[in-house]
């Protein structure tokens, strides 16, 4: 008991160890070894009053008992926590005499398991000996087996050749057979199996027989396939069958080709005539009829009907066509190149021959779907058309019908627009009520009031006004992606332009239009820009060596506008540049402007930039970079030029950038200085806010190091 | 007033109700950084600063505490690294940070507080993911309570998020690309979401303070949306006055017929800034005065004209 005490006693100074930290180790370690999980006992409650709990505080929970609670109370709270107190401390005595025992039975196993391995070292030797007598008898035991062993091998060896030799013997009879069931593939399998066996023997008369016998049976085959091969009705899966043994065979492919296509002629031009009869009925043409089962091919189909049928029957044919041939000819005759291109050759201008003869036939039958119809069906049916036609260029990468169907669509669409003016033409011009033999044409009080209220106002006004709003829905749908191209846009403004420019006023303000338009363009440069900066690593970035592939983007889509806008707007004024302003002076100025600000780095670089540049701008003078857009490509272009250079300068802004990134960025805007100015009104503005851009890179950058103007130079010059 | 280096980052100090005083973070990558403590003087119409040093890189975004004004975050860009960082301060004349908040995984954008200051809870914007902290305030100390990503294609970055101050604060929004979505903290879990809110990137958002559905966002397609968030597919009213970025939206807090989005406004257009005005903030003391930032480190405080004041009032 005294020893308990003590032990106890050690315990008690170990727990109250100044060290916290180890002190909560060691509170787990006990834990753990109890088995008390922590998480639930009180790591849930956050209260610190609960005296059970982990995040008891035992001030805040004194002082809550003595401002709570009434005198008596706390007396009985004290009473209460001694017993508490007391418990705990037997309870806590009571599990140290048990881990005592626990301690010292500990002691007692450990001393008993280290006998226990001692003896367990002396078996394992014993075993180790043991092995080594068995490895030892195996040896012995597989070198004297080794003699019958290859024995054994050799008679396998035999038995293996005789086998062979008993299938050629059984060959012919095995060939016909086959060929009475009319399992084809597999008495060519064999055929194949055995042929350069019998080939290598030849000079033995035995085998010689053999392989006569079997030549012959083959030769029967080979009719037999040819046979089914012309049969009208074999299905294309028999054909690909047919061909794949013929081939095997050694039949020559080209003859096999020909036969192919002219086969597969016969069936589409079947498809083909169905259209052509369909087209005849349209016109209106007697066609007599041919049996009853055809009848109900004789009712004229519409144009939606005739594309699927054309579709379905002829397209889908013809496919089906090319890809069994692809699989039969082409794919396989790897070994002789000059083959290949010849089979490819037949099969494109098959393929080419059928496909004029059924644009043909489409043309013609759209064309004589102008005069009726609704545009709805029509358009479904174009659309569909070209669709399939799609899907044909895929099949047969080397071909492009995809120019001659959207030739074709794009007739179609102009042969609607023209049929539409006239339509329209007929119906001023149809306005019977003017015509003077009409009697109350003639009466004044009628006229009036038809002239200006019913034709002015009702007819031609309702039309432009209708254009009108047909315009801004365009214009409205730009937030949404993939609506209108720019293009369009920019024709729409000019056409509500010239409305504005001539008599009619009744027409609002055609600025928003323009203006909408305007942001339409300049979106796709936006983004490109933004998200090209956004998602470089500038930090890491290498030195650079040309210039970033969407600057080069960013110049041709600017041409491009410029082209598109030219067409449609007149020059506008542009600020008088001086006479010799070529490309080649304007940035040599630039680069001595470059050249200046960097002595300046180099002479003094504590001083911060930014007193340069605010120097600067007190200089120039303020750039409007909203500025109203007028109707001209100058101001457009000026525009949206100014309003992506913004761009640029705002992300430049976010970013961080190494000394290489600065350079990459310094070629870049010298890259865009040296194109974008003929497109501006004002090419200082280019200027100085590319300089800008520059600076802000400066401004965002570790180790401001400027590159060479130079070797900026040679690197634009290069790009 | 002016300073000399660039800046991005300010704030109102939420928590101080009797003065105007805005917190101004500079941005310069090889300077040492600072924070500007502003008072404005009403009466006098003087302007005071205090300087601390901020020594551990350029701010990016700020946000004061509101519960306690010596408080506030710096979201920052660490030295040399290009890695985003949130760190906590306290506001004392030595100026030491207190703790921050290492989040070495993600690039962190925004640190808000809790709006109304009954809880200690700081939000955290990096990267995709949504975080939440408790804040111990005596240990200067916090601890990671939840956390939530965004998946979907693409790398998804949230450029903004905000607290609802409504519904006891269980609320938040946060903004990627062009989507802006409504967030339970509760559950971390979205509950709403404003597909193709904005034609380009959201760039800022802000909730009505006293109407508890309504949400104000604007972006890069120049144009300022309102929303209902209870029904999502039309905004409530489009202001496209705008012809560049919208950088930020601010409700007042004490008239929710205003807000004030840089550049020009709807009530008055301000023109005194002469580059990119990346910052607005209202005043916590005064409604009817607000400061706006500008790249070159111009920093403008505002009041609202007394035309429109009256106009408003009456």
């Amino acid at each position: 008991m005294g020893c308990c005490l003590i032990f106890g006693l050690i315990f008690c100074y170990d727990l109250d160890d100044v060290d916290p930290d180890a002190k909560r180790r060691r509170h787990g370690m006990l834990k753990m070894y109890y088995g008390i999980d922590e998480e639930t006992e009180g790591g849930a409650t956050l209260d610190p009053c609960d005296i059970n709990g982990a995040h008891f505080r035992p001030d805040m929970y004194l002082g809550k008992l003595i401002k709570e609670k009434s005198l008596t109370e706390l007396m009985d709270e004290e009473s209460k926590t001694v017993t508490q107190i007391r418990a705990l401390d037997s309870d806590m005595q009571t599990l140290v005499y048990e881990n005592y025992n626990k301690f010292i039975s500990a002691t007692d196993t450990i001393r008993k398991m280290k006998n226990d391995f001692k003896k367990m070292e002396d078996e394992m030797d014993h075993l180790a000996t043991n092995m080594a007598a068995i490895t030892e008898f195996s040896a012995n035991i597989s070198g004297t087996l080794q003699d019958r062993r290859q024995q054994i091998t050799k008679l396998s060896g035999v038995h293996f050749l005789l086998k062979k030799l008993q299938f050629l013997f059984e060959l012919p009879a095995r060939l016909k057979k086959c060929i009475e069931m009319k399992s084809y593939s597999s008495a060519v399998r064999y055929y194949i199996k055995a042929k350069r066996i019998l080939h290598q023997y030849q000079h033995m008369p035995s085998f010689q027989g053999i392989n006569e016998d079997c030549n012959r049976i083959i030769q029967e085959l080979c009719e037999k396939l040819r046979e089914q091969f012309k049969e009208k009705e074999s299905t294309p899966k028999q054909l690909a069958e047919c061909v794949d043994l013929l081939l095997q065979l050694e039949e020559p492919a080209e003859v096999l080709c020909e036969e192919f296509l002219s086969h597969a002629r016969h069936k589409i031009d079947e498809d083909l005539q169905l259209l052509d009869r369909q087209i005849k009925l349209q016109m209106g043409e007697e066609i007599e009829q041919e049996s009853a089962a055809q009848a109900y091919l004789t009712t004229p189909m519409d144009i939606l009907e005739f594309v699927d049928n054309g579709c379905n029957g002829f397209l889908s044919n013809i496919c089906l066509v090319i890809a069994s041939y692809n699989d039969m000819f082409l794919n396989r005759l790897q070994e002789d190149e000059n083959l290949d291109a010849i089979a490819l050759k037949k099969l494109v201008n098959f393929v080419n021959d059928l496909m004029v003869q059924y644009f043909n036939y489409v043309q013609r039958r759209v064309q004589l779907e102008k005069e009726t119809g609704d545009n709805t069906i029509l358009v479904r049916a174009l659309d569909r058309f070209h669709r399939r036609l799609q899907a044909m260029n895929k099949l047969l990468p080397d071909t492009d019908f995809s120019r001659a169907g959207t030739d074709i669509v794009s007739k179609a669409a102009r042969d609607r627009v023209g049929h539409y003016l006239h339509s329209l033409k007929q119906h001023f011009s149809g306005k019977a009520f003017t015509a003077s033999e009409i009697t109350f044409a003639m009466k004044p009080y009628f006229r009036g009031p038809f002239c200006t209220q019913d034709v002015r106002e009702g007819l031609v006004v309702a039309f432009i006004q209708h254009i009108y709003s047909t315009c801004e829905e365009f214009c409205e749908g730009t937030g949404e992606k993939g609506s209108a191209p720019p293009a369009l846009l920019l024709i729409l403004s000019r056409l509500c332009l010239d409305f504005e420019g001539s008599t009619i006023s009744y027409l609002r303000n055609a600025a928003l239009l323009k203006e909408n338009s305007f942001t339409r363009i300049k979106t796709f440069t936006l983004q490109m820009l933004r998200k090209s900066v956004e998602t470089r690593d500038w930090l890491n970035t290498i030195e650079p060596r040309n210039v970033r592939a969407v600057m080069k983007r960013v110049i041709e889509d600017t041409t491009a506008i410029d082209a598109q806008v030219g067409q449609l707007y007149e020059e506008g004024a542009r600020k008088e540049r001086s006479s010799d302003s070529s490309r080649r002076t304007h940035s040599y100025s630039y680069s001595l402007s470059q050249q200046q600000r960097k002595g300046n780095w180099n002479f003094s670089p504590s001083i911060d930039n930014s007193l340069m540049s605010n120097i600067q701008k007190l200089f120039s003078e303020r750039i409007e970079i909203f500025s109203a857009v007028e109707f001209s490509k100058v101001s457009v272009l000026t525009g949206i030029i100014k309003i992506s250079l913004k761009t640029f300068l705002e992300c430049v802004r976010l970013r961080t950038f190494g000394k290489y990134g600065l350079q990459q960025i310094q070629v870049d805007t010298h890259y865009l200085q040296l194109y974008l100015w003929r497109f501006v009104s004002d090419e200082n503005l280019v200027q100085v806010l590319l300089d800008e851009i520059v600076c802000s890179t400066v401004h965002r950058c570790l180790d401001p190091v400027m590159m060479e103007p130079s070797v900026i130079d040679l690197i634009c010059e290069r790009g | 007033m002016e300073d000399e280096a660039p800046a991005r980052a300010l704030t109102s100090q939420s928590a101080e109700t009797d003065q105007i005083r805005f917190l101004v973070g500079t941005q310069s990558l090889r300077a040492e950084n600072q924070v500007h403590h502003i008072d404005f003087d009403d009466e006098m119409n003087i302007i005071n600063k205090n300087v601390f040093v901020h020594r551990e890189g350029e701010i990016w975004h700020m946000s004061a505490s509101t519960i306690d004004k010596n408080l506030l975050t710096t979201c920052y860009n660490k030295k040399s690294k290009a890695e985003m960082k949130a760190a906590l301060w306290r506001l004392p004349s030595d100026f030491d940070s207190s703790q921050s908040d290492d989040q070495s995984s993600h690039q962190a954008l925004h640190v808000l507080w809790h709006p109304t200051g009954d809880s200690k809870s700081l939000l955290g914007l990096a990267d995709n993911h949504i975080l939440l902290w408790e804040l111990d305030t005596a240990s200067s100390s916090a601890k990671l309570t939840a956390s939530t990503g965004l998946e979907s294609k693409g790398q998804p970055k949230m450029t903004c998020g905000r607290w609802n101050p409504h519904h006891n604060c269980t609320q938040i929004a946060t903004a990627n690309d062009n989507c802006i979505r409504g967030w339970d903290i509760r559950s971390m879990e979205q509950v709403y979401v404003i597909e193709n809110a904005h034609g380009q990137l959201v760039r800022d958002l802000d909730f009505n303070p006293n109407k508890q559905y309504y949400l104000a966002s604007c972006g890069d397609d120049c144009k300022v949306k309102f929303w209902d968030t209870r029904n999502t597919t039309e905004p409530l009213k489009v202001l496209s006055e705008h012809s560049h970025w919208v950088w930020s939206v601010k409700y007042n807090h004490f008239h929710d017929q205003m807000e004030d989005p840089p550049k020009d406004g709807v009530i008055a257009t301000y023109e005194e800034h002469e580059d990119s005005v990346y910052a607005v903030d209202w005043s916590t003391a005064d409604p009817w005065v607000f400061a706006s930032l500008s790249y070159d480190g111009r920093l403008v405080i505002n009041r609202v004209p007394r035309a429109e004041k009256y106009k408003i009032l009456l």
